[in-house]
């Protein structure tokens, strides 16, 4: 397959799971500001929108302030912010339109009538008018595309490359959410760690609840655990449990098992480096990601997430001569 | 000062002169009247979305903002008998049948020339021209692989040929598209009528296209190469890919080394053999051409040349179906196959003698006046429609370059009715069937059918708010 193709159908993918995640936390981020919240908390769960993007900066360059209406505006409908679902969904249009050839009519219809209709959305205010059935549309289309995608396409080097787009950027998108989280509770210290293990008192609680809501982890939560939401088990689940289809490790065994179908003489150490992760994933344990760091557990693999991104880049996407 | 009311009357498709129908339509019309305004309004509707959602638009030329649009598709087809379209096939055949060997000859012996047939100066001065081509062999001597030949009517059984496309052809994917969404929308008409199907036409083209690969290669490795997503034909680009199976290239996903072209995959170079090109010759190799084009592929006309891969198109066949050449067709159609022409050309007047031009220039404002090069409805002149200043404006233009031009009778295009927003109402259409030209000639039973909008207008083209219908030739009963 073409290498600019493959570059066309993996950042396709991407960006699908990007406005995906994005619309998944503005929801969660929605609905925990209907509960009781002082003016602080609130305004930091909104920072913290931005932050897991790594977008304060730019929108503070727009805005004065932190308000709900501006971070949604910016996050959703803002052409200028590369992370907005506007941008994620034009560039994955954008780039399925590049490969359409190599889409089946179905998948391309999904992507192109998806770009539509957010622009009928947008025009017609639905987000404004009901900003839960706006995510929820985007989670659904997302939902659709995946389901397209697995249900019609050929099982070949683009579904492969496809897929390895999309688990990376959930292993991010995951990675990220959980950071900010945390740091969010570490940074108003109303916990130590040593008490982490313990049950959350009830306001931990619609913290822990929002986060695993924002992965659809919460029924699976009680399924697995069937016991209290604790801070550690959140993190446990998230990151280790390999049966939960946003965990690190069930996305980062995609993206391993991918990169073995499409190997080629240039891999191979790009695909020892995802092994390699996978392995720590599948055998770590969250007392001792937790006694060296949560955080600095969690910037180190979105550093390695983004170099096995770069690695991806060069061995298989961007064109070389020979 | 002229009665411009005196246009004879143009053939109607459907309705003979008093208004009978035709008997090709009858089975149509039938189904026609038993459908409601309101559920035609629907399919109409139905139509819109759906060419919207599977996203085949264009982009119009010279707008940034990447305004995406419709062509817009008609419901009521354009019907050819059988017998009608035979005739045509036959004089298609032929004709392109002349013209690849007149192109061949061209780059050889120049036969036609030395029997004076045809002008050396109008080959060997003419900007199509390409010397580079000069004594180079392409695969089974076959140049024009894809021709799309623009015909008109103009009264019963008064077929002309109006351009012969041979560079790079559009339109086929309007085709076959208009045809499932006729299917889609009107099943049951189908089950009433026999209609000859064309959807096979991405199997001839890949067989056409694998046919004329260099020799010695089995399997040979077929692309379609394109100027990319933002040309305004992209869409039939990635469309004739896919349906063919093959990979969708740009320039940039090609390569040249060691005399072979490659392209770049993820599991390394892997060799190209006949490349579908979708892009003019100027921009397709930055060494021998246009040396300003991102779009082509550096050193692909020497491995052309060497005979190591094949283009198709060929380089170097707009010398063929340039307006100044069309006008010796017949003429080459009698001299290399020693036969009469079964389609006709419009009688045309070349401003670049002064005799003609003067013919030309007193009556502008009866003729239609076309650049030599020039294509999609741009820089021409429809007298009878144009207004005073028009036309004086277009006099100077001509009398300053009088070669860059010629001139036709406005023919009064046959018309099909067609859904308007007053009703139905019939509107000027052309016909562009596609002839694919390799080991055999092969044409799909119909083509794309444009139709002129705009009340009294014979302009088809989409760039200037032409829309299509689908094109139904019956079956032999």
């Amino acid at each position: 397959m073409l290498s600019r193709t493959a570059d066309n159908l993996f950042w396709m993918c991407r960006y699908t799971e990007r406005a995906e995640n994005t619309a998944r936390m503005l929801d969660v981020n929605l609905q925990m500001s209907l509960l009781p919240q002082d003016a602080q908390t609130r305004e930091g769960s909104w920072l913290g929108v931005l932050r897991i993007s790594e977008l304060q900066g730019l929108y503070g360059q727009k805005y004065a302030s932190i308000s709900p209406h501006d971070v949604l505006q910016y996050m959703v409908r803002d052409p200028e912010n590369p992370s907005s679902i506007f941008s994620c969904m034009r560039a994955a249009r954008e780039n399925a339109r590049a490969v359409r050839g190599s889409l089946t009519t179905e998948v391309w219809e999904t992507y192109n009538t998806t770009w539509l209709e957010l622009l009928k959305h947008l025009h017609t205010g639905l987000l404004e008018r009901n900003p839960g059935e706006f995510f929820e549309w985007v989670k659904f289309r997302s939902h659709l595309a995946r389901g397209v995608t697995i249900g019609t396409m050929l099982q070949d080097e683009a579904l492969y490359f496809l897929r390895i787009g999309m688990h990376l950027e959930r292993a991010d998108n995951t990675a990220r959410m959980l950071d900010v989280k945390f740091h969010e509770r570490d940074g108003n210290g109303q916990e130590s760690r040593g008490e982490s293990a313990g049950a959350a008192p009830q306001s931990e609680f619609y913290r822990w609840s929002a986060l695993l809501s924002s992965v659809s982890g919460l029924e699976i939560y009680r399924k697995v655990y069937r016991d209290v939401i604790t801070p550690d088990r959140v993190a446990e689940l998230l990151i280790l449990h390999g049966d939960m289809p946003r965990s690190l490790l069930a996305s980062m065994r995609a993206v391993a098992d991918d990169l073995a179908r499409v190997s080629n003489q240039r891999s191979t150490e790009t695909e020892r480096r995802a092994g390699m992760l996978c392995a720590e994933l599948q055998y770590g344990r969250v007392e001792d990601i937790l006694a060296s760091g949560l955080h600095q557990y969690l910037d180190h693999f979105l550093d390695r997430i983004n170099d096995l991104g770069n690695r991806i880049s060069q061995d298989f996407l961007v064109p070389l001569s020979a | 000062m002229k009665d411009r009311t005196s246009r004879p009357a143009a053939y109607d498709e459907m309705r003979d002169s008093a208004g009978g129908i035709r008997s090709h339509y009858q089975a149509f019309e039938r189904w026609h009247d038993e459908q409601s305004a309101e559920a035609m309004a629907v399919r109409r509707l139905e139509a819109d979305l759906s060419f919207r959602r599977v996203g085949i638009t264009f982009s119009v030329a010279g707008d940034a903002a990447g305004t995406e649009r419709l062509i817009p598709f008609d419901l009521i087809p354009r019907i050819i008998p059988a017998d009608e379209w035979r005739l045509l096939e036959a004089g298609l055949k032929q004709r392109v049948r002349a013209l690849n060997m007149f192109i061949h000859d061209i780059y050889h012996g120049h036969d036609i020339v030395r029997a004076g047939v045809v002008p050396a100066e109008q080959v060997f001065l003419n900007a199509q021209y390409r010397p580079e081509m000069q004594d180079v062999d392409v695969a089974e001597d076959i140049y024009c692989h894809i021709a799309g030949v623009d015909i008109v009517r103009a009264g019963a059984g008064e077929f002309y040929v109006l351009e012969d496309n041979l560079r790079v052809p559009s339109g086929v994917s309007y085709m076959l598209e208009n045809r499932k969404m006729s299917m889609r929308l009107m099943p049951d008409a189908f089950s009433r009528i026999k209609v000859e199907p064309v959807a096979h036409y991405p199997d001839l083209l890949l067989d056409n296209l694998r046919e004329v690969a260099p020799h010695g290669g089995d399997d040979p490795t077929v692309v379609v190469l394109t100027p990319g997503m933002y040309n305004s034909a992209y869409f039939e680009h990635a469309f004739l890919a896919q349906q063919m199976g093959v990979e969708l290239v740009e320039g940039q996903d090609l390569f040249v080394e060691q005399n072979t072209v490659y392209m770049r995959t993820t599991q390394g170079p892997r060799k190209v053999d006949v490349i579908y090109r979708r892009l003019d010759d100027d921009f397709l190799d930055p060494l021998s051409f246009r040396a300003d084009s991102a779009l082509g592929v550096p050193g692909l006309l020497s491995v052309y040349r060497a005979g190591r891969v094949t283009l198709a198109n060929a380089i170097g066949t707009g010398i063929a179906d340039d307006k100044a050449t069309y006008l010796y067709v017949p003429d080459m159609i009698r001299f290399y196959l020693g036969e009469e022409p079964v389609l006709s050309n419009v009688p045309t007047w070349r401003c670049s003698r002064p005799d003609e031009l003067s013919h030309v220039l007193a009556h502008l404002d009866e003729l239609v006046v076309k650049e030599v090069h020039g294509s999609g409805g741009y820089g021409m002149l429809v007298g009878p429609t144009a207004s005073r200043a028009e036309v004086d404006a277009f006099r100077e233009r001509v009398r300053a370059n009088p070669a860059n031009y010629i001139a036709q009778p406005t023919l009064a295009l046959s018309t099909v009715p067609t859904y308007v927003d007053s009703g139905v109402a019939p509107r000027h259409v052309d016909l562009r069937p596609y002839v694919l030209c390799g080991k055999d000639i092969r044409t799909v039973p119909g083509g794309l059918c444009r139709v002129a909008l705009t009340e009294g207008s014979l302009v088809v083209n989409s760039s200037q708010g032409g829309g299509t219908k689908d094109t139904w030739v019956l079956e032999e009963d």
